[in-house]
């Protein structure tokens, strides 16, 4: 297909993707308070052990870039970069326990 | 999680005047394209070869900086994925900072957009990666070095090709939506001056979560195109 071609269709399937339907919640039900006592409890405590154990994993990584910046002033931008995109992904997992811990906590599961 | 859906002054416009029911995330994300076109076609005007201004040079630092990038995570073809590794990149910035900007909120907000970014990083690096090495090798190397080993290698394989989804669009999300969650419960605590260190950390978390989305999309092109070097 020409590049011209090919770009038509893209941006006419583009433009009918536009056509976004919008989700509603449904009606809320009563969330029982037995329940979310133990939800609230579960939310929290899962995100304050994924915090604990990830600022202990990212200590090591940033003790670990300074031992190397400082024996090797030189390859300080390498090891910046490798640091960041250490610490980026390690906290990435609590990002992850993070979203689970919000869903414990504010969706209202099994209610119609 | 309705209590969280917030209105941004442009949706209830849109809403108010226009009778128009769009999500507040469709109509940012709209906002964010016309808006990054509307720059590149300004900007087209005002190139110049022999006097340079300040935005020129930055914007060509800033592209410069993305090629090398690119080649030296794909290999020597990097040069080509220049185009949606840009984009993808100035999209997701520009949706990142607009939520510190008043009257306005972030498209990344809602999962939806993160996932369609990570949905997009997914198709393409594994059409790239047909598309270089062919339809057999490339299904090939999901099973693995050895061929005894391609029994446990294949579902290992397709799920982790599929967490890269999920990972991609959750640190996004999680990010952006956590940020904000923060800077909306301290506002509301006391919405004086408070809220402000965490606005300037989520300028920094904005711009490293754009920089890590598309160094990673880079690391998988280069998985995917490269992988016949071995």
């Amino acid at each position: 297909m020409t590049r011209k071609a090919l770009l038509t269709v893209f941006v006419w399937g583009a433009v009918f993707m536009l056509a976004a339907p919008v989700f509603a919640q449904g009606g809320s039900a009563a969330w029982t308070p037995e329940v979310y006592k133990w939800a609230m409890i579960a939310g929290g405590f899962c995100l304050a052990f994924a915090a604990a154990v990830g600022a202990y994993s990212q200590s090591r990584a940033v003790s670990a870039a300074c031992d190397g910046i400082s024996r090797n002033p030189g390859a300080s931008p390498q090891i910046r970069f490798a640091l960041l995109l250490g610490l980026v992904l390690i906290e990435s997992l609590v990002i992850y326990v993070f979203v689970i811990a919000l869903s414990i906590i504010f969706v209202k599961w099994g209610v119609a | 999680m309705e209590q969280f859906e917030h209105h941004s002054a442009l949706s209830g416009i849109l809403e108010s005047v226009f009778h128009v029911h769009l999500p507040d995330h469709v109509v940012m994300a709209i906002f964010v394209a016309v808006l990054l076109t509307g720059f590149a076609l300004w900007f087209r005007s005002r190139i110049s070869l022999e006097n340079p201004g300040k935005l020129q040079l930055v914007l060509e630092s800033l592209v410069g900086g993305l090629i090398g990038m690119l080649e030296e995570n794909v290999g020597h073809k990097g040069r080509q994925f220049l185009g949606l590794v840009g984009t993808l990149g100035l999209f997701i910035l520009t949706s990142n900072l607009l939520g510190l900007v008043p009257f306005f909120s972030s498209p990344t907000v809602s999962l939806n957009m993160p996932v369609g970014c990570a949905l997009v990083t997914f198709l393409y690096y594994n059409f790239q990666g047909i598309r270089a090495q062919g339809v057999g090798p490339y299904f090939k190397h999901f099973l693995g070095p050895l061929l005894p080993l391609a029994i446990i290698m294949l579902p290992i394989e397709i799920i982790s090709h599929l967490s890269r989804v999920l990972s991609l669009s959750i640190r996004l999300f999680g990010n952006i939506f956590g940020e904000e969650l923060v800077v909306l419960v301290l506002g509301s605590l006391i919405p004086f001056v408070v809220p402000v260190p965490m606005m300037l950390f989520g300028v920094f978390g904005s711009l490293l979560q754009a920089f890590v989305f598309i160094m990673l999309t880079m690391i998988y092109l280069g998985g995917a195109v490269a992988a016949e070097e071995h």
